[in-house]
């Protein structure tokens, strides 16, 4: 094994390699940041988690609007005017070298006297005394360590949420009053005919009768609001039998102790609520360190530098942009607003806005949209709109965004348990008057036993189990889902819709192909040369692409910005660039993205760039052809038609030049016909498509980095495997229905103790629990199966 | 046998004082996040203190392996 992985980060030191202290390093900032560590005592960073580091970014000025006070005291936690506290979300925190470093962050600089590492949702709180250190220090000083943090317009909005831990203490009452009311319970479940249990009964009984009371009415209030509220709109959900058999518990027991008929079903009753609450909470698996919420704002950047007519330069809120304002935009900054391009060589990205693969040229007058990324240098423009009225946050204002998706949706639980309830009702009512009959004194006992007995606990429980354990499992394969609810939801999917740029594509990776003549051995090292001084993204992409040659250092060196490069040694000259820059090139310009390359004034050839396309696309589709519908959506032109056709199985509807709203309504449209669809896709142009169809995921290289509102967030890597994660969910659904039935057999056996009236407590008080165990152990058992053969 | 009120007053007292012990402690915000702690426990508080001259070796070598990464 080669033995040349960098000691700070662990990648492959295959570029630079670099020497310090007889360890290897991939790059300066690597080392850099290991003499930091290595001054202040803090090597045991390294002993913790081998090569835990990560490489720093290069600074730029981007953090300069932290000047402005204003802005800063959005951001802050808490400010008494010596000590400020701030609440960042790190996204390379993965680790516990990370968590060990970023609480010794005052062995760095005594300013930051204290911070805390929220591991599950990678965030730090840092403490700091503003007098030694400002907020824009302590985030460039993270930023140099190679933790640097993510700061968008989301965090600036944000209001604070107060945490909600009811479930926690209402699980609390509930257990507690449990074992105690077990405990009190004993006594009678072996009916001894005895003196002092006579004597004391009614003391035991009546302490059972107060701890079930705040269970009843503040540990099991969901449910009756719940069932109430379903009443109240003619839905029968999984909440009404549950709440109609808590309610009968209460009140037959009650009544059983105030008349002296027995000792009534209060350690049931808890019990019941117990288990059920417990199942809420295995259901509650969230993924803390993403958000399925995000929308613009968490893409845009907090402010923007905006010139002034006196020249001078001063960062803005993004919000306190007008119309008329000039801004300047740099190097990979983001445009916040619709406007016009005053003045530089502009060529913006747009690939996340409208899915174009290739970044589009302007010139100044031309107009420019809110969400691409400028890749050359400084431009400057003016500013039409404002943010919240731009082209692309428009799209946010479309009624699916308002729409709560959750409620529309009918759970598999929800609908057996409507007709649970019908039926246990109808066995409750005609068992009552079969006893009418025979032996009147026993009506009431059977009516009630049956309501209780009919216990829909398992039923609650089946589904949260099951779907909480494949919560867990898809996360651990790095599919990421909101909650249970999508995994019912992608189990009944029939249509597939792909996006293609950044979803089926991979960004900014492109495979090249050369057509022409070939280059002698002096031509290659010298096309080398000269791409490596260039910083255009292409030169880039061709650098890397190209074998390893002889670096020479040229003669001249002329890069024309918007068409091409000049390099020349010794004899030779070379151009590089565009059709018309290149000398005499005499091939027609078609829609590819093509450079083409000239030496001694003779026309050599071009490398033409093709969207690079992930392992798998065609196995993925084909597979998923077989049991639904598949068609791609593209923002892009229609280019790359004819290689996607050859990629895909044939007869996939393929689409060009959508525009966002375009994908959303063909969802929309789809969803008239009854179809049931999922969106795959990765950029603000998916936005609205993702939040139409009924299942809309999200691809991400690096799952930090943002994503729109979806239902789930799927990481590249495993684009291959989105096939086996629908079939999973379909088993996960099959393994439901299978521990239904399960329930369905204690019921039965429930239900012949209850008709036949010999009901006692202690039959009811074993019966429950063991429904409940065994289904939760079954469905674990079964999802954990399923889970391996997931590959 | 009328010592079981007091046996009985007692225990429930004894339970209830548990029981606020939990509310108080989750409302500290202690179960918030139930991951983190269970790795700061596992570091070494003195390590940073000695200087070069006294290099200790760490006790515990238990680095954390890949697979316990998130």
């Amino acid at each position: 094994m080669d033995n040349t992985t960098c000691f700070h980060c662990g990648d492959d030191c295959d570029k630079d390699l670099i020497t310090h202290d007889d360890k290897l390093f991939c790059c300066h900032g690597c080392k850099t940041v290991y003499e930091i560590f290595a001054a202040n005592d803090l090597s045991y960073y390294y002993d913790l988690q081998a090569a835990a580091g990560s490489t720093p970014n290069t600074i730029t000025s981007k953090y300069d609007f932290l000047d402005t006070p204003s802005i800063t005291e959005k951001l802050v936690e808490f400010d008494d005017g010596h000590t400020q506290i701030i609440n960042l979300y790190i996204p390379t925190i993965h680790c516990s070298s990370c968590i060990w470093i970023l609480e010794n962050l005052g062995q760095l600089h005594p300013g930051m006297y204290q911070s805390m590492v929220d591991f599950p949702k990678k965030m730090v709180r840092i403490s700091y005394h503003t007098e030694q250190i400002s907020l824009k220090e302590v985030i460039l000083f993270l930023a140099r360590i190679g933790y640097e943090p993510t700061i968008s317009l989301e965090d600036f909005d944000k209001k604070t949420t107060n945490k909600d831990r009811s479930l926690l203490y209402k699980l609390g009452v509930a257990g507690f009053a449990f074992g105690n009311v077990m405990f009190l319970s004993f006594p009678e479940y072996f009916e001894v005919q005895e003196f002092w249990l006579e004597q004391y009964k009614g003391l035991f009984r009546w302490l059972m009768f107060t701890f079930s009371l705040p269970v009843v009415f503040y540990a099991g209030q969901d449910y009756l609001i719940s069932a109430y509220k379903g009443l109240r709109s003619k839905l029968l959900n999984i909440d009404v039998p549950i709440a109609l058999g808590i309610l009968v518990l209460f009140l037959r027991s009650t009544a059983e102790i105030i008349f002296d008929w027995g000792s009534g079903f209060f350690d049931s009753l808890t019990g019941l609520i117990f288990f059920l609450l417990l199942g809420k909470f295995f259901q509650q698996r969230t993924y803390s360190f993403l958000s399925f919420e995000r929308d613009y704002k968490s893409y845009f950047p907090i402010a923007v530098t905006k010139i002034f007519s006196s020249g001078k330069e001063q960062t803005i809120q993004v919000y306190d942009i007008k119309k008329g304002d000039r801004l300047l935009i740099r190097h990979e900054e983001l445009i916040p607003v619709d406007g016009v391009l005053i003045s530089g060589e502009a060529e913006i990205d747009y690939s996340f806005v409208t899915g174009e693969s290739e970044p589009v040229k302007k010139e100044s007058g031309d107009k420019v949209f809110a969400g691409g990324k400028q890749q050359l240098g400084a431009i400057e423009m003016e500013a039409i709109k404002s943010v919240s009225q731009s082209y692309l946050t428009q799209l946010w204002g479309n009624a699916v965004f308002r729409e709560d998706k959750q409620s529309n949706f009918q759970t598999l639980t929800d609908s057996i348990g409507k007709r649970f309830t019908v039926a246990v009702l109808f066995i409750a009512f005609s068992a009552a008057l079969f006893w009418v009959f025979q032996d009147s004194s026993k009506v009431w006992n059977v009516l009630t036993a049956v309501l209780i007995i009919a216990c829909p606990c398992a039923i609650a429980l089946a589904a949260p189990f099951t779907l909480g354990n494949m919560l867990r499992i898809f996360g651990k394969k790095k599919f990421y889902l909101k909650d249970t609810r999508v995994i019912e939801q992608l189990a009944k999917i029939d249509t597939a819709i792909f996006d293609k740029t950044g979803t089926l594509t991979i960004g900014n990776h492109n495979s090249v192909v050369y057509e022409g003549d070939a280059l002698s051995a002096e031509e290659k090292s010298l096309l080398k040369s000269t791409l490596r001084s260039s910083n255009h993204p292409l030169s880039r992409s061709l650098y890397n692409l190209l074998e390893e040659q002889q670096i020479l250092t040229l003669d001249q060196y002329k890069e024309y910005v918007g068409k091409g490069l000049y390099g020349s040694k010794d004899q030779d000259e070379l151009k590089l660039g565009s059709a018309s820059f290149v000398d005499n090139c005499s091939l027609s310009t078609s829609e590819k993205t093509a450079v083409h390359l000239s030496t001694n004034n003779k026309y050599k050839g071009r490398f033409v760039f093709h969207n690079q396309y992930r392992e798998g696309v065609s196995d993925v589709i084909t597979k998923l052809k077989e049991t639904m519908d598949v068609a791609v959506l593209s923002g892009d032109h229609d280019g790359e038609k004819n290689r996607l056709e050859a990629l895909l199985p044939t007869l996939t509807p393929l689409y060009f030049n959508q525009q966002p709203t375009d994908k959303l309504e063909f969802i929309k449209e789809l969803q008239t016909q009854g179809k049931q669809v999922l969106m795959v896709g990765d950029g603000l142009n998916d936005a609205g498509a993702l939040a139409q169809s009924n299942v809309g995921i999200a691809i991400s290289e690096n799952v930090n980095v943002f994503s729109p509102a979806c239902d789930g967030i799927l990481d590249a890597s495993k684009f291959s495997d989105l096939g086996e994660y629908i079939s999973a969910s379909k088993k996960a659904m099959k393994i439901i229905k299978l521990s239904f039935i399960l329930s369905l057999l204690y019921n039965i056996i429930g239900l012949y103790f209850a008709v036949t009236g010999q009901l006692k407590p202690v039959i009811a008080a074993i019966l429950m629990p063991i429904s409940s165990i065994s289904i939760v152990a079954f469905t674990t058992i079964a999802t954990n199966w399923l889970g391996k053969n997931i590959k | 046998m009328s010592v079981i009120y007091v046996l009985l007053t007692i225990s429930i007292v004894v339970a209830v004082f548990f029981f606020a012990a939990f509310i108080f402690s989750v409302r500290s915000g202690q179960y918030d996040d139930s991951y983190t702690p269970s790795v700061r426990m596992l570091f070494e508080d003195e390590l940073v203190a000695p200087t070069k001259k006294s290099k200790t070796e760490p006790l515990s070598k238990t680095p954390l392996t890949k697979s316990q990464k998130l």
